[in-house]
């Protein structure tokens, strides 16, 4: 075999992210408009369908080597589902995903989510812009060795 | 080197994040542990929209009721503008995400004609090394370098739908030559049976002998993806055949080889004033390589 492409491998271009709908919601028109977006910001986005359980993103999340995951939640049970796919990275020892969130998440349930590592909650009116932001702000985070990761210290939040 | 050779234990012990940080490890460039060429795949192309995706959902709840594992590679095309890509393979294979007998991988074809080849080789070895019995690499047969992934796989079958003749237009690109099967789905639809007579008239007019066998199927009902896996395993690759997979491999390769010259941007830079012929580039990438 000819040698292979070597990518330019820095962190914040060409992340490896999971777009998920845990549970029982049918609406993904925001989950495919994030997907597209982060896409056309040059990321590779793995989106996973419908009605998908915590462990399933659990076990997506390892199978494609993914550094981020997206939670997309407008059903209301945001409050279980999260956490649920929050503690099954982190007993599998993937600590260093991130996790961010999106749909319909109220202001007061917002601070127990970060508490548990999850780092952003996107709700209505966010612009694409902003995500990318978000992520470039990880790649900056990684390089600078802080915290980020879903089993890592929390208390940063975008 | 020596971490991959950790990670390839760990994936042997049945490690699956090891097993995916490896082929993460190898997609990025980096060199494999296991020997070259020793793993088999089995190739799935064919038209967008044809149910690729969920005809290997299929497949794999045969195999997984035998007790045979299963691992697919599903891979999509980068986003040419944006370099980024949107992987919707494994949302058609419904039980990928729950048995321990699967496991699913999507790659973007990273705007690299010849760079994703160069890896899957390598990834179908290590899925063999970590014992791995079916190993699928899916591809959309939508343009010539699509053709070449599923050129590195040693078995390759060609799915169609009815009501579409995309294949019998692709043969012009030469997928219907390089195919060991060809599946045309949705045989729960009307004109299935006449999609699959029309491609059999067209590979019978072909000069090639040793013409694959056309089959029904149907991945909404299930429908004659039993015989799909039966053909599939009593297939064997002619030689014509293989002759024209090794010409695929053989201009993807030269693709790798051009696109990584040390010449290949002041190349690019001199086509561009017009300084240079593309003849005399030719010539000076050749003799840079």
């Amino acid at each position: 075999m000819l040698e292979g492409h070597q990518r330019s491998a820095s962190i914040d271009r060409n992340m490896r992210i999971v777009v998920a709908k845990p549970g029982l919601d049918g609406h993904d028109r925001g989950a495919k408009v994030i997907a597209r977006a982060l896409r056309d910001g040059g990321h590779e986005v793995i989106y996973t369908g419908l009605r998908r359980t915590p462990a399933e993103i659990v076990r997506i999340v390892m199978d494609e080597d993914a550094a981020a995951v997206g939670l997309s939640s407008l059903s209301g049970a945001h409050a279980v589902l999260i956490p649920r796919v929050c503690e099954g990275l982190r007993e599998a020892g993937m600590g260093d995903v991130v996790v961010f969130a999106g749909g319909i998440i109220p202001e007061q349930d917002r601070s127990a989510l970060y508490e548990d590592g999850v780092r952003a909650v996107f709700g209505p009116g966010t612009t694409t812009s902003e995500i990318l932001d978000f992520l470039v702000t990880l790649g900056q985070r990684a390089e600078a060795g802080e915290p980020r990761g879903v089993g890592e210290e929390a208390g940063w939040h975008w | 080197m020596s971490d991959a050779v950790e990670l390839l234990e760990q994936a042997r012990s049945g490690d699956r994040r090891s097993l995916s940080r490896l082929l993460s490890h190898i997609e990025e460039g980096g060199e494999s542990p296991v020997e070259d060429g020793s793993g088999t795949s089995l190739g799935i192309t064919g038209p967008p929209g044809v149910g690729k995706s969920s005809l290997i959902g299929r497949m794999i709840d045969v195999w997984t009721e035998r007790g045979e594992s299963i691992a697919v590679l599903a891979v999509d095309p980068s986003s040419p503008r944006s370099g980024g890509a949107l992987l919707g393979d494994r949302m058609r294979m419904s039980n990928a995400d729950s048995s321990d007998l699967v496991y699913v991988r999507s790659l973007a074809t990273r705007n690299h004609p010849g760079g994703l080849m160069d890896c899957l080789t390598p990834m179908v070895d290590v899925l063999a090394a970590c014992g791995w019995q079916n190993i699928v690499i899916e591809t959309v047969g939508a343009g010539q370098a699509e053709i070449r992934v599923v050129a590195f796989a040693d078995r390759i079958l060609l799915v169609d739908g009815p009501d579409r003749g995309d294949i019998i237009q692709a043969e012009k690109a030469g997928i219907m030559e390089l195919a060991d099967l060809i599946a045309i789905n949705k045989s729960d639809l009307p004109d299935a049976e006449r999609a699959a007579n029309a491609v059999r008239t067209a590979l019978s007019v072909g000069a090639d002998e040793n013409t694959p066998e056309v089959l029904l199927v149907s991945a909404h009902s299930g429908d004659g993806v039993e015989e799909i896996i039966e053909a599939l395993s009593q297939t064997t690759t002619t030689k014509g055949r293989e002759r024209l997979r090794v010409r695929e491999r053989l201009i993807s390769a030269w693709d790798s080889t051009l696109l990584s010259s040390p010449n290949i941007e002041s190349t690019l830079a001199a086509l561009e004033t017009g300084s240079m012929t593309l003849s005399q580039a030719v010539e000076q990438i050749r003799k840079g390589v």
